[in-house]
């Protein structure tokens, strides 16, 4: 290296006033980005790698401020330079992307106009001009029709079609320095990949440096020069992306590491302390054997929703008869099975039924054809709204994606777990049931003083073993694990793992695991069905089936997911 | 547009049929008696019921709703008897009155509050959001009657400022050719800029009154909503794209703020129509609500349910008005619609 760097931080320290004091988000920290280089900040929730981001960008919220250190931007330090040099900086020569691209676009205003704000702001253009260059950055995010879409609203457009245009936004006035915060974060994979094939490409196109900032280790390495690693606010590792897959230094990365799913692991093996033994033992398929009733038979399963009618109260009131259009069919007509102690992965992209699919199962909503047989029973006949007081109820139950929003914010964890509990009885008396709670957050790891305390007051990690200690309160037979990781960091992810897998053998249940991370699906499931629009596309042992697909479609979603240099 | 507004339309229908078989009712079961307070306190029986025999209302009730609805559907809201005027024509004259006021009354708490309301959401904690809570907390602590009177004794007793409240226009002013019925606007057309300047100080002091008491849910909304969407997303990405300070809090926040504002709004408008009673009885104001209240006390039914029917009728133009607006604001509201 020898120019100097294009941005230098140097010792920087970020404080954030609280209501106990200021509290140091990032720790006397020193990053190096070179002209057209990319380099990635990995680490989990609460590292301080947004807010190392947020600092250089100076867009910290009210309450945070840089206490120490130097962030040099081509010469200048950004630390010092006045809100108006910063004001041009930003946009013209510094530029974000974020997380959630359809929230970070104004929802009222055309995405053509939101780029246009940009161009004139750094006087890119007149406003003569303004539109034309609208739509030619848009034409490099490859977005197509791109003077329709100038004219689009951001909620008439995809995630990765916003993320587009973020890009676009962000890389309309020709930056030096692109920064992008989990830019692909709640995407599919496939969009995930095409979003950051686009982002490399027109990086380098232009001699961009770029600083990656993501939790995701395997994207990371896929698509960067360097890799940094944080935690709790301070920089444990550097180090060429290539070398900290095949020799991590620090313990945290080789923990991060050990604790991301990967081909040819077993479930133990994510765990820290993991007695490294074979990889990847053929799991003994617990199935029953041919020929028993399986635990659920679900056959040509319907859900249609109608599609809205354009006149329709004066329609109805002139008796004007509009062709009917046909209903759009989220779930179309599936069938499987699902055997006793067996865990089925239902795997797909957004939009292809899976979350509906197990919400009729779940007996959340009703289907609209078509027969979900539950030990022997028909329960698909019996109406949502009454399942509820149905003795199946507490036969089937259900852990939920965000383990935040998922848990009554003025509930105690007791009270949580106890709820179902107290619904459809079983135990009375505050004693037997304080002592079934304890019992129950014994099982699922969660230290038994902490079930006094309310959701805040917990991790993402304890909140999650909450969840799980309210579904398997009831003893079920079959639990449906609606994306159960999906919001926590990896070391947690590869703990929960952990525990489902174990509860599942000691309690005998069946679980039914809806993901889209189909390196969490090929752990911890014996069976997996990839659907696509409300079909099934491919169904199998998660061995066959991720290991050696037939489908094109699962060869693609299969290869879209970046893969570590190992 | 045009046939969201017809659909939002034929939807309120069953409404305003509603409001007119309950607020007939309503009227007949009220306690008080309409033929005796007219004969007067020394009427013998007889000519009581030769009144009510003349007003109809010895009819069973579902034969005076006929005739009624009848008469309605000619635009027929029968006769005060308290004024001998038809309802139509007194509510046409006190109508523009109120609204007028009432109006009034919002420009000034919009023109006060929304200013505030933004700086003290961008100002967080500062001295200007501490004054914004200060007048919106007192400003509807202070009933209106009182604010009313304070008003007139400093402004027309001690300082003499501003004229006797007593009405729209002193004596010596007359009244331009109606042909909106807001007197601000009917002098202006008139050409009477000595008439206007009369007109707009008998206003002000009412208006004042109003603002002061439909200023704390205005602030307080814009406040509050300012405040969400400074945190959001899209804010924070206008913000590292380098634009100004103005620009990101005039365009992008501002905007997305208005939506629950206008709700606010309508509510506080409408509300503020049928209910300043108190303020017109300050201000001698010849306002539909005082109208409404002295024909209730008379028992005068006509003019109830011509007031009610009305106040319906405003209110369902009223949330028509803004649910265009929000389609104006929001382009997402324009789909659903």
């Amino acid at each position: 290296m020898t120019s100097p760097p294009l941005l230098d931080i140097k010792n920087l320290t970020v404080e954030f006033a609280t209501r106990r004091g200021a509290v140091q988000a990032v720790k006397s920290i020193d990053i190096q980005v070179a002209k057209g280089e990319t380099v990635a900040i990995v680490g989990e929730s609460g590292s301080g790698k947004s807010v190392t981001s947020y600092a250089v960008v100076r867009i910290l919220d009210r309450a945070g401020r840089v206490a120490e250190g130097a962030i040099s931007f081509s010469g200048i330090d950004l630390v010092t330079a006045d809100e108006a040099q910063m004001r041009d900086l930003r946009g013209r020569e510094i530029s974000m992307i974020f997380q959630n691209p359809r929230a970070a676009l104004n929802p009222i205003r055309k995405v053509g106009r939101q780029i246009e704000d940009v161009l004139l702001q750094h006087v890119q253009a007149t406003r003569a001009t303004a539109r034309e260059k609208a739509i030619e950055a848009l034409t490099k995010v490859k977005i197509a029709r791109p003077e329709e879409r100038y004219d689009a609203y951001p909620f008439e457009l995809s995630g990765g079609m916003c993320q587009r245009v973020v890009i676009a936004l962000a890389l309309a006035c020709q930056p030096q320095l692109l920064i992008a915060d989990e830019p692909t974060t709640g995407l599919d994979v496939t969009t995930q990949k095409a979003v950051m094939d686009l982002i490399v490409e027109l990086t380098r196109e232009r001699g961009m440096s770029t600083i990656l900032i993501t939790h995701d280790l395997g994207l990371a390495a896929a698509y960067c020069d360097r890799v940094v690693v944080m935690e709790k606010g301070k920089v444990v590792e550097t180090a060429a992306a290539a070398d900290i897959f095949r020799n991590p230094q620090h313990p945290y990365t080789r923990k991060l590491m050990q604790a991301t799913p990967r081909i040819g692991m077993s479930l133990a093996d994510l765990l820290p302390d993991a007695p490294k033994g074979p990889p990847a033992e053929a799991k003994a398929p617990q199935v029953t054997p041919a020929g028993a009733e399986p635990l659920m038979r679900v056959e040509n399963l319907v859900k249609a929703y109608p599609r809205p009618s354009a006149g329709s109260f004066l329609a109805k009131f002139t008796g004007k008869v509009e062709p009917e259009k046909a209903a759009f069919r989220a779930v179309d007509g599936i069938s499987f099975t699902l055997a006793r102690g067996e865990t089925l992965g239902l795997v797909g992209e957004s939009g292809c039924g899976k979350s509906t699919t197990s919400m009729m199962i779940t007996r959340l909503i009703d289907p609209s054809g078509g027969r979900i047989v539950f030990d022997g029973a028909d329960i698909g006949a019996i109406p949502a709204k009454s399942f509820a007081v149905s003795p199946m109820r507490r036969r089937i139950q259900m852990v939920f994606q965000d383990p935040t929003d998922s848990l009554n914010p003025r509930f105690t964890a007791e009270r949580a777990i106890a709820d179902p509990i107290l619904r459809m009885g079983g135990i009375s008396g505050r004693d037997a049931l304080r002592a079934r709670c304890e019992e129950l957050a014994r099982l699922v790891g969660l230290p038994v003083e902490l079930i006094d305390r309310f959701p805040h007051q917990l991790s993402g990690g304890q909140k999650a073993r909450v969840g799980i200690a309210r579904a398997i309160a009831l003893d079920p037979d079959l639990v449906i694990l609606d994306e159960p990781t999906a919001a926590l960091d990896v070391s947690v992810q590869a703990v929960v793992l952990n525990l489902l897998e174990e509860l599942k053998g000691r309690l005998g249940m069946s679980y039914l695991f809806v993901s889209h991370d189909l390196n969490v699906v090929r752990l911890l499931c014996d069976r997996v069905i990839v659907m696509k629009t409300g079909a099934i596309v491919e169904e199998g042992t998660a061995e066959a089936v991720l290991g050696n697909p037939q489908a094109a479609y699962t060869r693609e979603l299969l290869t879209a997911i970046p893969h570590p240099p190992m | 547009m045009l046939k969201m507004i017809g659909q939002r339309l034929m939807t309120t229908i069953p409404s305003i049929i509603g409001v007119i078989i309950v607020t007939f009712l309503l009227t007949r079961v009220l306690p008080g008696d309409t033929a005796a307070y007219f004969a007067g306190p020394a009427a013998s029986p007889q000519a009581i019921a030769e009144i009510r025999g003349k007003l109809g209302l010895d009819q069973p009730l579902p034969v005076q709703f006929v005739s009624y609805v009848t008469a309605l559907l000619k635009g027929d809201l029968g006769q005060s008897l308290t004024t001998g005027q038809p309802v139509t024509r007194d509510i046409a004259a006190r109508l523009p009155a109120s609204a007028e006021l009432t109006l009034a009354g919002l420009i000034l708490a919009m023109a006060v509050a929304l200013p505030l309301g933004v700086l003290a959401a961008v100002k967080q904690g500062s001295w200007i959001d501490h004054l914004c809570r200060i007048v919106a907390t007192a400003g509807v602590s202070l009933p209106v009657f009182f604010t009313g009177l304070l008003l007139v004794y400093v402004f027309y007793f001690l300082l003499g400022w501003s004229p006797a409240p007593l009405g729209r226009l002193d004596v010596f002013a007359s009244e331009p050719p109606g042909v909106t019925g807001f007197l601000l606007i009917d002098m202006l057309l008139a050409r009477d800029l000595e008439g206007f300047r009369a007109a707009f100080s008998q206003l002000i002091l009412p208006a004042v009154t109003l603002a002061i008491f439909s200023l704390a849910p205005i602030t307080r909304m814009t406040r509050a909503s300012m405040l969400a969407v400074l945190g959001a997303d899209f804010v924070r990405t206008a913000r590292a794209s380098g634009l100004t300070n103005g620009k990101v809090i005039g365009t992008y926040a501002f905007r997305n703020a208005m939506l629950p504002v206008v709700t606010t709004l309508g509510m506080v408008f409408s509300f503020l129509l049928g209910a300043n009673v108190l303020v017109e009885k300050v201000f001698a104001w010849p306002g539909i609500g005082s109208y409404a209240v002295e024909a209730l006390i008379a028992s005068d039914y006509a003019p109830i349910q011509g007031f009610v029917l009305t106040m319906a009728v405003m209110y369902v133009a009223l949330n028509l008005m803004i649910d265009v607006l929000y389609g104006v604001i929001d382009p997402r509201v324009r789909l659903e619609g």
